[in-house]
């Protein structure tokens, strides 16, 4: 990997919480780096620290020692509206629970970004439309969350992830409230994206077997730290994703 | 985030729990309702205040006199007085008239009468009336009418004078009656010239050329007055019967003056008035006019002083009403610190959401105010409309209780634009000012914290 092809680079990351009289390490110590066009997966058993690490890196926390570098931009040193600028224009980010706001429907739910992002009310439909049918919710734009399933609402929430066009998308547990069916879908959709747009993707599961059928690189974390680092390869893994799309077919 | 897509959303949200904000937004009515119908009420007052006062014509008018002439007791003796002294005379009439917002200029025509009708003789006071008179509070509760012209033989009669004359006072309109008044006669030096009698010659010319004789004038009673005109300064003092004002000029009646007058023009002989009354458009022209006259050599007396100390009393009045009418405002203040509260605990993860999509704090805080705005734009629009009507069912209620008293209905409250748009205004702010924490306090939500809540 080369040094110009890096886009996130943690360094020596901690984030500590502190409960009571306790101090608690939920991220210890971790350095990292992720490439431009990186599928990678954290994994770990619940308080592993890889949601903690997901959110330092999405600029939704900072860390409490280290730094966070995204293309050499210490994330630490910006102010909190440089931060969620940070979030708006260079991030997407899916949730486990979709967290589609449940007064919306898709179709402004998709539109909210676009709207924080002050983008053009011209453009905005446009590309609500192109996000939503790349998912392949066009015909859904109209519905609230509540009337839409589980898998077609993660689909709008990436929909969602995707309108702003960002550089790295962060999906935390997107397949932990889906059967495995439509967690496969999912995933396969996170890897036509990927194809498709060149995207950087960090996944935070547990599932062992879907990190390696999807992710092109596996971090696994144990009690905050860093305890595993392998690396497929692009080829590899783009030979795989192929395979995915067939089989959920 | 832009402003209209920043009001879309705010209303959007108060849409969606549309029973607790409506509730919220009704209580800012509600305190905007008392607020408004408190001072409309004041301001209502104050109008109706300050229309009778303006229609008594005590406060639209300016009093004038010679100088070193007192509005009464004996004149000054001094010298320099006498050196300033200024006739207020035909001239000078003429000179206030062509002043700027000057209505009317008239002089106060008083004199001394017997009235004879039904064979009985009775003594009283004549008073010539001006034409602006017709519309003053004063002739409101008159018996018949007002006098057909400015120039029309034509008496009104006050109450307790009508009483005297006849035990059926109303039944005196239509009837004539005979004045006796002594007039006074300005001889012409010819006119002396041509006086056969030497001893009479010499008297006329001793006197100036002031005589008086006596006179009788026929008048039909057109109107009975209940209320006492006279009343007050500047008002139509010790008048019991009331003639035109031009048709008692014409009569050239001798006054109370007439000997001063002659005393200080060293006994010319020309005509001048004891006192003249300059009546403006408005009581705000009182100043301007009365100085414009006292720059020309006369002294002037106005009620302008009492007006001041009337508006301060309206103003302190307003303030408590304001303060009293503000108190249901404050108390919706807190509903709307309330609601916006709970909506921030109910909509924590909503926050967390729009933080993790790039929200600012400036962002959660902003639409967290625009939604205590909208709120109080909405309250403070409907609060004006429920005030207003809050203050027509005062003066319908007043109107029927004064009618069931015989009594004209007033309409004592009133909404003036600028109370309006103040009200909603000061909704709105008092509505932003309530939203201050509860906006702060989702600003400062942690985003990962915010997602956590279920």
């Amino acid at each position: 990997m080369t040094a110009t092809s890096t886009l996130i680079h943690a360094e020596n990351v901690s984030r500590h919480y502190r409960l009571g009289e306790t101090l608690i390490p939920a991220v210890n110590d971790i350095s990292l780096e992720i490439a431009t066009g990186e599928f990678v997966a954290l994994l770990g058993s619940s308080g592993s620290g890889k949601s903690t690490l997901l959110n330092l890196l999405a600029g939704l926390d900072r860390p409490t020692s280290g730094a966070i570098h995204f293309r050499g931009q210490n994330l630490l040193a910006l102010a909190p509206e440089d931060l969620a600028h940070y979030r708006r224009d260079t991030v997407g980010m899916v949730f486990q629970s979709f967290n589609l706001l449940p007064r919306m429907t898709l179709q402004e739910n998709v539109e909210l970004p676009l709207r924080l992002a002050e983008i053009q009310r011209t453009e905005r439909d446009g590309r609500v439309a192109q996000a939503l049918d790349r998912v392949g919710l066009g015909a859904r734009r109209n519905h609230r969350p509540s009337e839409l399933s589980g898998g077609e609402q993660q689909r709008g929430a990436l929909a969602r992830a995707l309108v702003n066009r960002p550089t790295i998308l962060f999906a935390d547990e997107p397949t932990g409230n889906l059967d495995s069916v439509t967690g496969e879908q999912i995933l396969v959709l996170l890897g036509e994206i990927q194809a498709a747009l060149g995207m950087t993707i960090v996944m935070v599961t547990h599932e062992r077997p879907l990190a390696e059928r999807f992710a092109n690189r596996i971090v696994t974390l144990q009690d905050g730290r860093l305890v595993g680092d392998g690396t497929r390869g692009l080829q590899a893994h783009e030979n795989r994703a192929t395979e995915n799309t067939e089989r959920v077919r | 985030m832009k402003g209209r897509d920043l009001a879309e959303l705010a209303v959007r949200n108060l849409r969606e729990a549309i029973l607790r904000n409506s509730l919220t937004t009704l209580g800012v009515a509600v305190g905007v309702a008392s607020l408004v119908a408190m001072l409309s009420l004041g301001v209502g007052l104050q109008t109706l205040a300050s229309q009778r006062l303006t229609k008594s014509g005590l406060f639209d008018a300016v009093f004038v006199t010679s100088r070193g002439m007192r509005m009464s007791g004996p004149p000054q003796e001094n010298s320099a007085a006498r050196e300033d002294y200024k006739p207020l005379d035909a001239q000078a009439r003429a000179a206030f008239a062509t002043l700027q917002n000057v209505v009317e200029v008239y002089p106060q025509v008083r004199f001394l009468t017997e009235v004879r009708y039904a064979g009985n003789t009775y003594s009283t006071n004549v008073l010539g009336l001006p034409e602006s008179s017709r519309t003053m509070s004063a002739f409101d509760g008159i018996t018949g009418k007002y006098f057909s012209s400015p120039a029309a033989d034509e008496a009104i009669l006050q109450m307790d004078f009508a009483k005297q004359l006849s035990q059926s006072p109303l039944s005196l309109v239509g009837q004539e009656l005979t004045l006796r008044y002594a007039e006074r006669h300005t001889a012409s030096p010819e006119e002396i010239a041509k006086e056969k009698d030497i001893d009479a010659q010499l008297d006329e010319m001793m006197s100036g050329g002031i005589s008086i004789v006596s006179r009788e004038k026929k008048l039909r009673v057109v109107g009975i007055t209940e209320s006492d005109p006279s009343a007050g300064i500047g008002g139509f003092g010790g008048g019991r019967v009331f003639v035109p004002l031009q048709v008692a000029e014409q009569l050239h009646p001798a006054q109370a003056n007439d000997v001063q007058e002659f005393v200080r023009g060293g006994g010319s002989g020309k005509s001048s008035y004891g006192a003249l009354t300059v009546r403006v458009k408005s009581p705000k022209d009182v100043l301007r006019v009365e100085e414009a006259i006292k720059k020309m050599g006369f002294q002037t007396f106005s009620l302008l002083d009492a007006t001041r100390s009337l508006r301060l009393v309206f103003t302190v009045f307003d303030l408590f009403l304001g303060l009293f009418g503000s108190l249901a405002l404050t108390v919706a203040s807190l509903g709307i610190i309330n609601t916006l509260v709970m909506a921030i605990l109910e909509r924590r993860r909503e926050i967390g959401v729009l933080k993790a999509l790039g929200a600012t704090d400036g962002d959660v805080r902003s639409l967290f105010f625009a939604e205590a705005g909208a709120m109080g734009l909405f309250g403070g629009i409907f609060g004006v409309l429920l005030g207003w009507l809050i203050g027509q069912a005062l003066t319908l209620g007043t109107t029927i209780y004064l009618r069931r008293q015989d009594l004209p209905g007033v309409k004592i409250s009133y909404v003036p634009w600028w109370l309006a748009l103040t009200a909603v205004v000061f909704a709105v702010v008092v509505s932003l000012v309530a939203g201050l924490y509860p906006a702060g306090r989702a600003a400062r939500l942690n985003p990962v914290e915010a997602l956590r809540y279920e």
